[in-house]
């Protein structure tokens, strides 16, 4: 009977076997429950969050309407909902709840990939500088945009700045590696310590354009300081969203070759992983998801460490399941960090990279002195 | 029917090649000259000093050092086949068995199965059998980290052997074992036991290629020895044409005694001038 029901599970996903056979030592299941629990937990907190502001809106009564909407590009307002209501959803509330899953699951992802590819824990965008270097790419056109680079700004409309955060993020990433990196062996110390150089070598260059930049431009920088969703629209998500969606889907295809670098570099060469190739993919998905990231909201922190870390205490390190569970786990937290953020001083708004640090740093405090002793840093 | 497949040359059934071989780590040369052949049911066994060269041959022949001159695994070209291809050919047990985050033990030894197509085998019970050939039975859920070296080391060993099971695959030339001094943080019995797994994979057809430290293991267990010093392959040959108290005491620049029991039995090395205290 069992063998029977055994067998109609193996015919009916081949690939899903791999966890049939295994008494002891088998956290797949419990991997594949969390992950569709945290998918089911982000859309929560996106409703929720929609819900949740100065305004009381009948949430429930709206989100049907709003599927019709979104989908016919219908821009009219809908029967029996007060246009009031209406606005502050479709306009105000629903970009920036969808930026915050997208900039959440972003920067838990590359977080997850980052400590993936450095075989550490505490490699992260923030910490190692890529955060700094894609905020230089964007000061560099919010400042210059108007005058020297108006030229590229008019070829690119509103995918200049996310793409010149990526740019800044993509080639902090390259020279991260190559200068962490001899003979294919990543020195985590060199990596850290080089990442501190290039976060202040870009921080002056950064510090350069405020200097010569004018008022309008200092209050437009002066996000990338601290990280919000504040004025986020649907422009805003246009001009992010390509770059996430496409790291967020080509991201599963790096699990296989992650969980072999797990082994170490060489053994993942053994076991059949062109390690090269992965290396080359993971760096850019990461800039371009962090460089999107930035671009849109600013340096918000701590997400791309606490996220996975928490996942692999309590799902593992299978990056099958810890890539889409940080996913979803990074968007809910932002979006509830934001909803915070938006609400706790209201009228007023705290940057969200406030909140972040005040729960993330703490939290990075406690992995180091949990894991000192038992994983060397070295 | 697969066996009309199989082709009647034994250069790309059985023969591991090597000739001319040369490997620079930076600008300094390493292994400057070594040619030899292992075949397939037999242990190979590589010994010599500490820098002689023994770990870069290694690397070379699995696929992780660019060399000079030639290495034909199957028949083919060390250096042009890709990593799959590679990984369907041979597994390998490196020195260092460090990992950075904390699987247990049924998802490193899971870890083996990657460059297979998901179809092939029953998994479960194939990292159990695994497990228990390396004597780790009732490990399969115990985190990575937690174990002592020794255990880790096995655990690797596992992981290797579900990588390249069957010592003569149905379908392709017969597999190969590359282990890079798999016994030395072990205790004496699971020495034995593990140097016995790799000898029985090669009875069983497989091919075995070992770098090794213990003389007395190499002894015991190896059918053919190449010995390195200072970058060149000092003697290659039969077990008991090369295993002399004359050529070690060479290749170790340090003098040795082969000693054996009355009926010129169970060899051992040792030092020359020692002598055990009363």
């Amino acid at each position: 009977m069992n063998d029977a029901i055994a067998r109609r599970r193996i015919l009916a996903k081949p690939r899903s076997f791999i966890s049939m056979g295994f008494k002891a030592g088998d956290r797949e299941p419990l991997a594949r429950a969390a992950t569709l629990l945290l998918a089911a937990a982000t859309l929560g907190v996106m409703v929720a969050s929609l819900a949740i502001g100065p305004i009381a809106v009948p949430i429930l009564d709206m989100l049907p309407k709003m599927s019709v909407a979104l989908l016919s590009a219908d821009r009219g307002i809908p029967e029996g909902i007060s246009p009031r209501d209406w606005i502050v959803v479709m306009d105000i509330r629903l970009p920036r709840v969808l930026l915050g899953a997208l900039v959440g699951a972003a920067l838990a992802v590359s977080g997850a990939v980052m400590q993936g590819l450095f075989r550490n824990p505490l490699a992260d965008p923030g910490i190692v500088g890529v955060s700094a270097g894609a905020g230089f790419g964007a000061a560099l056109f919010i400042v210059l945009g108007g005058s020297v680079l108006s030229p590229v700004m008019t070829l690119l409309g509103i995918y200049a700045l996310p793409l010149a955060a990526f740019a800044g993020g993509l080639m902090t990433t390259l020279l991260l590696y190559r200068i962490g990196t001899r003979r294919g062996v990543t020195s985590v110390a060199t990596l850290l310590l080089a990442g501190i150089a290039l976060g202040a070598l870009t921080g002056a260059m950064t510090g350069l354009l405020v200097y010569v930049a004018d008022d309008q431009q200092l209050r437009d920088l002066q996000f990338w300081g601290l990280g919000s969703l504040a004025g986020s629209n649907w422009n805003k998500l246009a001009s992010a969203a390509p770059i996430i969606l496409a790291m967020l889907v080509c991201v599963p295809f790096l699990a296989r070759g992650l969980n072999a670098l797990i082994l170490g570099e060489a053994a993942a060469g053994h076991i059949g992983i062109r390690v090269q190739r992965l290396k080359n993919a993971s760096i850019l998905m990461v800039a371009g998801a962090t460089g999107a990231s930035v671009a849109v909201s600013g340096g918000i922190g701590f997400v791309g460490i606490v996220v996975p870390h928490l996942l692999r205490l309590t799902i593992g390190p299978d990056h099958r399941y810890l890539l889409p569970a940080s996913a979803f786990l990074g968007a809910a937290l932002l979006i509830a960090a934001d909803t915070l953020a938006r609400t706790i001083v209201a009228p007023a708004e705290l940057p969200i990279g406030i909140i972040t640090a005040f729960a993330g740093a703490p939290f990075f405090l406690w992995i180091l002195l949990r894991k000192r002793g038992l994983m060397g840093f070295s | 029917m697969t066996l009309l497949n199989r082709s009647t040359d034994p250069e790309k059934e059985t023969l591991l090649l090597i000739s001319g071989v040369g490997v620079n780590a930076g600008r300094i040369e390493i292994v400057k000259e070594v040619s030899f052949s292992a075949v397939a049911g037999e242990v190979l066994a590589i010994i010599g000093p500490s820098g002689s060269g023994k770990t870069t041959l290694m690397r070379a022949m699995t696929g992780e050092s660019a060399y000079r001159g030639s290495i034909k695994l199957a028949g083919r070209q060390v250096r042009e086949l890709d990593p799959g291809a590679q990984a369907d050919l041979r597994g390998v047990l490196p020195q260092n068995s460090q990992i950075s985050f904390p699987l247990n033990v049924t998802e490193v030894v899971s870890l083996g199965f990657l460059c297979h197509r998901p179809e092939r085998v029953d998994r479960g019970p194939r990292v159990r059998e695994a497990l228990a050939k390396v004597g780790l039975n009732g490990f399969e859920g115990r985190i990575y980290q937690d174990l002592s070296g020794g255990e880790q080391q096995r655990v690797q060993l596992a992981r290797v052997l579900v990588q390249v099971w069957d010592p003569v695959p149905m379908d392709g030339p017969a597999h190969w074992l590359f282990l890079d001094e798999p016994v030395s943080s072990l205790d004496i019995k699971h020495q034995y036991q593990i140097m016995q797994l790799a000898r029985d994979y090669a009875d069983s057809g497989g091919g075995v290629v070992t770098v090794m430290h213990d003389l007395n293991l190499t002894l015991a267990f190896a059918d053919k020895v190449l010995v390195m010093k200072d970058g060149y392959g000092l003697a290659f040959g039969r077990r008991e044409e090369v295993m002399t108290a004359e050529l070690l005491s060479t290749a170790y620049d340090f003098p040795l005694k082969m000693t054996a029991n009355e009926n010129g039995e169970d060899p051992l090395v040792t030092p020359e001038r020692f002598r055990s205290r009363p």
